[in-house]
């Protein structure tokens, strides 16, 4: 593993005061009351080291990347494929041409089903999981309607597990793309994605990662794992919105046809033809969000700086703390109870519907997220209309969880 | 901005036992609605005398400020004809979104206990959800949605 060196220089005991001093945000207050910021899954907060990054680069080095020859822009040049540099290094990957930039998740699965989708047709399949968040249902749905292919989902169980045997059984020669998330944004629950990467690959079809709630959580080896496509956010990963990347594999990403046309992803146009660009750039038509890639690199320094491991460790406990509390409490049930779970506690109070729970503790300083979470098809698998949802970051502490149960003692009594 | 302006006696009642709940079958109308970013769906089954809502019911599944809301106007439409709902509706929407110093519009009567709402963006949608649906049930639309 390549593991920071400043995680070896690291002190053993997590200061966890010394992780939320980085972020200004938990500083404020919400309506006079401390904030208890529970909602890192859908975005994270963002530290000091990544805000002034992005604010340095547009005080000193912005200009358009691979255009000008003169010096600011071939800063911002530098600026940008130095980000792209960090992030093979981060995920593992053999070369920067297999790093595209995308918006996030949702446009590097997209981009996947536009492009790589173009070849498919009727008696293909596409094989997802019950527990996908819709950026991973949606964008195959539409390419099964345009191409005639099928898709195929893999159920799960009451505790929100994958069933690996039936996932399996799905799998055959028509299988073009297993498709499924590393970490479900809904219940927390950890996916097998080695051996479902495995399983796949024996059946000849290609593997998509949704790395969006991993990436901050545990360290990522995309050759390791063998997949040929890998999705995340900077955003949940403790950086800008706006920005994702694309893993692809090379030799997988070279047969692909570009999806958007426009600038950067060309060699030569003419009204005759017009010749495509090389990796990655075929696929990164237009001005690329450049400061939001700064912030990413800048993110992934100051998170393996903390040490990932370290901050993963620090959540579980968070979690199973979290999870003993909440069970205590009369009337909530946990939805989402797999052996391995992401920092993640979705739940539901009896009597009191998950949108007046967010409005109540809300009123308390407690951020949650509720909702459907863009899974509805998990929301349905329980029966719940919504749920609410507590997650934690690195900078997440056991304050945060005692203001979450005392909010939740306060909205029973108001829903007496 | 306090909690107990949103949730008041009334809205809390109501939503523990809502009023007209259920299904009018046979009806003359009906609608379903649906906020697709709560998740809060219902259907409005109406019976209508010429212009007149003579009979209205409610069911779904929401969140109490969806859920009462859809029972305090089932009590307040009933025997109202197409005009007067269309204007009380017209208050209705005036009281959920005003400024929060602004005086509550007269004639709201019980739907005076919604405009707590105001002080929360975030669920006015709930609060409109039935009346969008009542709106598409008269102009015999099928759904409603209040993106």
């Amino acid at each position: 593993m390549n593991a920071s060196p400043l995680d070896a220089a690291a002190p053993a005991v997590y200061d966890v005061a010394r992780v939320r001093a980085d972020f200004p945000v938990l500083a404020t207050t919400v309506r006079g009351k401390r904030l208890a910021f529970l909602d890192t899954a859908a975005s994270a907060q963002q530290p000091r080291a990544v805000i002034e990054a992005v604010a340095d680069y547009h005080r000193s080095s912005h200009a358009n990347v691979h255009r000008g020859v003169y010096q600011l822009s071939q800063k911002a040049t530098d600026a940008f494929e130095g980000a792209r540099e960090r992030v093979r290094r981060f995920l593992g990957a053999a070369s920067t041409r297999e790093v595209v930039f995308t918006r996030g998740t949702t446009e590097s699965i997209n981009l996947v089903a536009q492009s790589w989708g173009r070849r498919l047709g009727p008696g293909d399949e596409i094989l997802i999981t019950w527990m996908e968040h819709h950026a991973n249902i949606v964008p195959w749905q539409m390419l099964c309607e345009r191409s005639g292919a099928t898709l195929k989902v893999a159920p799960i169980d009451r505790r929100g597990e994958l069933d690996l045997d039936a996932f399996r059984a799905l799998l055959s020669p028509r299988t073009r793309l297993a498709a499924f998330t590393q970490v479900s944004n809904a219940l927390g629950t950890v996916l097998p994605v080695r051996e479902m990467v495995a399983a796949a690959k024996a059946q000849g079809a290609l593997t998509l990662i949704d790395g969006a709630q991993a990436v901050p959580h545990q360290r990522i080896d995309v050759r390791e794992l063998g997949c040929d496509f890998y999705a995340f956010s900077a955003h949940k990963l403790y950086g800008p919105t706006g920005i994702g990347v694309l893993y692809g594999r090379e030799e997988v990403l070279r047969d692909m046809p570009p999806w958007q046309g426009g600038g950067d992803m060309i060699l030569t146009v003419s009204f005759t033809g017009t010749t495509y660009n090389e990796l990655p750039f075929r696929f990164e038509a237009g001005t690329p969000n450049i400061s939001g890639a700064v912030g990413l690199a800048a993110a992934i320094d100051w998170l393996e700086t903390l040490g990932i491991e370290r901050a993963h460790a620090h959540e579980q406990g968070l979690l199973r703390r979290a999870t003993a509390a909440l069970s205590q409490v009369p009337g909530l049930r946990i939805i989402g109870e797999a052996a391995h779970k992401g920092a993640v506690i979705s739940f539901t109070l009896d009597g009191v519907h998950p949108h007046d729970l967010g409005t109540i503790l809300d009123a308390e300083g407690v951020a949650v997220r509720t909702g459907h979470h863009c899974a509805m098809p998990v929301m349905d698998f329980f029966d719940v209309p919504a749920t609410a949802r507590a997650s934690f970051g690195c900078y997440s502490d056991d304050e945060d969880i005692a203001q979450l149960v005392a909010a939740l003692a306060h909205a029973r009594e108001v829903f007496g | 901005m306090d909690l107990k302006d949103l949730y008041r006696d009334v809205i809390l009642d109501h939503n523990k036992r809502p009023r007209n709940f259920g299904r009018l079958d046979p009806c003359d109308s009906s609608a379903d609605g649906n906020n697709p970013l709560c998740g809060d769906r219902l259907t409005v089954t109406l019976r209508l005398a010429g212009d007149r809502i003579e009979d209205i019911r409610f069911e779904g599944k929401g969140c109490a400020i969806s859920t009462a809301s859809a029972s305090l106007m089932t009590e307040a439409v009933k025997g109202l004809d197409q005009d007067a709902v269309r204007r009380l509706h017209a208050l209705v929407h005036e009281a959920l979104t005003s400024a929060v110093d602004a005086p509550p519009p007269e004639g709201l009567g019980k739907l005076a206990a919604l405009t707590g709402v105001r002080e929360f963006p975030a669920r006015v949608k709930c609060a409109s959800l039935s009346w969008h649906t009542l709106a598409a049930a008269l102009a015999h639309r099928d759904t409603a949605s209040t993106e």
